[in-house]
């Protein structure tokens, strides 16, 4: 294909300005020579304004997600990463198996074209480290002060296999709660490096696509009630969902929920809660008793899983009630986020 | 985690808890009123109350900075963060305040306001730095835990002629509200106190002496751990079957008699008593706060804006007057959990998760389960 450029994009020292959103050179040049380049694929290669897909299976999923992180790079990823990581993560907590992405870009006038670059490289990255392919897409270019660098949304559409019924009203009374490994090390990651925290610690997000821990798990525990992964408002907020939607309440260990020391430690110092705090690689999952112990065990047996632990089980409550036993022989309730979660000033 | 986990250690709570029943007596009541929403916070997390024997009563003080902060001094708050010039800087739970005209900083914030959440007041100072042709102000609040900080602020923005920062100062003082409380006429029964921790860090133990004495109550100074504040009890049900009324420190591992005698001299240096200061729910309390003192005037937000002071009362259904001086529970509250909660705030004690209702609406509300 000839190109009608005369010189290439400059990704080191180029800012996006407005041509790059107006439809014009400069807009069919980012997107051949960036985003057409680093996602490559067949369906995006025919340049049409839609990917024309193969029916995947009998019954499809479709999520979508938007992102608008800041800062865009943190320890252990990036809006990039994330963007994919977090739809295909909304994909497999239903037992969908991730096929295709689209990818909506709105970039603010003056962003560096190589922090562009990093981004879309790392995103097309985790599309290949997970099997989809970003098959559609679209940018915008808003003026300066009107976007924090760039946004991200990404919708997803993923096969569900016959007979595969995961939902978040199927939790039962006895059930067992499971979840995938240490809680608040993205958000964490994520606070410290914000601007005015004023914390150095060597936290690691932990965002990552979960359908291949979701499949062994499917594959070890036919009788999986459901997953999902606790990313805002963490594990407290999607427990008070799930307690929600399935008429139930929740009784926890508190001492068996696995969180990272420096986690821990960051956290008691700003005064926040590591349950309330978001996770982008973690799930939980709820499986009836006499399964709970293959569920584990094929959790553990996953890179992804290695310090899953049983965290709890379902209970009979009318007021759906999600509450801890404390290691200090107490017990308190663990209730939805309120508002922002603000440290304490004393 | 070192130095956190061991004071929150359960074998040995049950031991502490164990030995608080074999020190009552069965036929007395035991009403504590710990100050500090930090004990407060403690309390509804660990669950405390439940160890404990059915006549001893923790009542909870007025000790949650976001808690006493009068309407009126929000509202100035409110109308500084509004002005186009002004970047206000506050500490976290401060933002969520309900003030007049169902506003608060957060609701600022959406009209326009740059309000800033600082951890520290060396943020603010930084924010002024990096914004020469802004105001930048400093909402300072808290007991005397939080004086310190905003003392180097003062010292700091002095030493570097940083004339675009001041501060606004609702900087109240800890035995000034005790004494208020246990001289009201109206005054709840009170036994003894569970004194506050990191007031007493900076403050000592030697102010409370004259509280102890006066009124004939003992005073335990305790940290905010579970096992602090249980060891307090056990230290206060000591003291009343005794019928001593000394000061103790079960915090002896940060307190002294003088305190940080640096840091108190940094707050003399810079700030000065206020003749009157009206908290919330205790109403106007004699010498109990402090503003910027006249050698610094020039960082006085007050002066710099003309800033008016207005009363405004409570919501007529808010009963947090009541539970701030210890003579209701928060679910004593016909609005609470219902109208109040805290999505939507109608009195302050439901803002900070110090706060006594917000405390019992987070962690305690499924003991009496009835406000689901």
């Amino acid at each position: 294909m000839s190109k009608p450029y005369t010189r290439p994009l400059d990704l080191k020292h180029g800012l996006v300005n407005l041509t790059h959103g107006s439809g014009g050179r400069a807009m069919a040049q980012l997107v051949s020579e960036l985003f057409a380049a680093e996602f490559a694929n067949d369906w995006l290669a025919q340049g049409n304004d839609q990917a024309i897909l193969p029916p995947p299976g009998t019954r499809i999923a479709m999520a979508t997600d938007s992102h608008v992180i800041s800062p865009l790079f943190f320890p252990g990823g990036d809006i990039g990463s994330l963007a994919v990581h977090g739809t295909v993560n909304d994909l497999a907590m239903g037992g969908a198996t991730p096929l295709y992405l689209s990818a909506g870009f709105i970039l603010e006038e003056g962003l560096p074209l190589a922090d562009l670059a990093r981004i879309v490289r790392s995103m097309a990255a985790a599309a290949r480290d997970a099997g989809v392919a970003i098959v559609t897409g679209d940018t915008k270019v808003v003026e300066r002060g009107k976007g924090d660098g760039v946004f991200i949304t990404t919708t997803g559409v993923g096969v569900v296999a016959d007979g595969v019924k995961l939902s978040g009203d199927q939790a039962r009374p006895g059930d067992v709660i499971l979840l995938s490994g240490t809680l608040g090390d993205h958000g964490m990651a994520v606070m410290s490096q914000r601007e005015g925290l004023g914390f150095a610690s060597p936290i690691l997000s932990d965002s990552a696509a979960l359908h291949t821990l979701a499949a062994s798990l499917m594959a070890a525990c036919p009788g999986l009630r459901l997953m999902r992964d606790p990313t805002r408002g963490g594990l407290a907020t999607t427990l008070n969902e799930i307690a929600q939607q399935s008429g139930v309440g929740m009784r926890l260990q508190e001492n068996a929920i696995p969180v990272q020391a420096s986690v821990r430690a960051a956290c008691e110092f700003l005064g926040l809660d590591p349950l309330y705090i978001a996770n982008e690689g973690k799930l939980v999952a709820i499986c009836p008793p006499e399964q709970a112990a293959a569920a584990l065990a094929a959790l553990q047996a996953h890179p992804l899983g290695q310090r899953a632990a049983i965290i709890g089980e379902v209970v009979n409550d009318a007021h759906q009630f999600v509450r801890v036993a404390t290691d200090f022989g107490g017990e308190r309730l663990l209730d939805w986020l309120s508002g922002e979660m603000l440290p304490r000033i004393c | 985690m070192k130095y956190v986990d061991e004071f929150r250690r359960g074998d040995i709570a049950r031991g502490l808890a164990a030995h608080i029943r074999t020190l009552v007596q069965p036929d007395r009541q035991y009403r504590l009123m710990e100050f500090c929403g930090g004990h407060t916070h403690a309390i509804a997390r660990y669950g405390l109350t439940g160890l404990l024997p059915d006549n001893i009563r923790l009542i909870h003080g007025p000790g949650c900075p976001v808690c006493v902060l009068p309407i009126g001094r929000v509202d100035s708050a409110i109308a500084l963060a509004l002005r186009p010039d002004v970047i206000l800087c506050s500490y976290g739970d401060t933002l969520r305040v309900p003030a007049s005209n169902k506003m608060s900083l957060y609701q600022a914030r959406a009209q326009g306001a740059d309000v800033r959440m600082v951890y520290s007041t060396n943020d603010a100072l930084q924010i002024a730095r990096d914004n020469p042709h802004k105001q930048v102000v400093f909402f300072a609040i808290g007991f005397e835990t939080t004086t310190p900080p905003t003392a180097l602020a003062l010292l700091q923005a002095r030493q570097e002629q940083l004339a675009n920062f001041s501060v606004f100062c609702n900087h109240v003082l800890t035995p000034p509200a005790m004494r208020h409380l246990l001289a009201a006429g109206d005054a709840v029964q009170l036994d003894g106190f569970i004194g506050p921790s990191h007031v007493s860090t900076v403050i000592g133990s030697a102010p409370y002496a004259a509280v102890a004495e006066e009124f004939a109550k003992p005073v335990v100074i305790a940290g905010f751990e579970p096992l602090d504040v249980l060891q307090a009890v056990a230290m206060l049900v000591e003291q009343i079957n005794a019928g001593r009324t000394e000061v103790e420190t079960q915090f002896s591992r940060a307190v002294t008699h003088d305190g940080n005698q640096k840091a108190r001299a940094r707050v003399a240096q810079t700030m000065t008593l206020r003749d009157s200061f009206e908290w919330r729910g205790l109403g106007q309390v004699p010498h109990s706060a402090l503003a910027i003192h006249p050698d610094f005037a020039e960082f006085d937000a007050e002066l710099r804006f003309a800033l008016p002071y207005r009363h405004v009362p409570d919501h007529k259904a808010c009963e947090c007057a009541a539970i701030l001086r210890g003579q209701k529970r928060p679910q004593d509250c016909k609005v609470f959990g219902i109208v109040c909660n805290p999505d939507n705030p109608l009195g302050s004690c439901m803002v900070s998760s110090e706060g006594a209702c917000a405390a019992h609406y987070h962690y305690g509300r499924f003991v009496q389960g009835a406000t689901a």
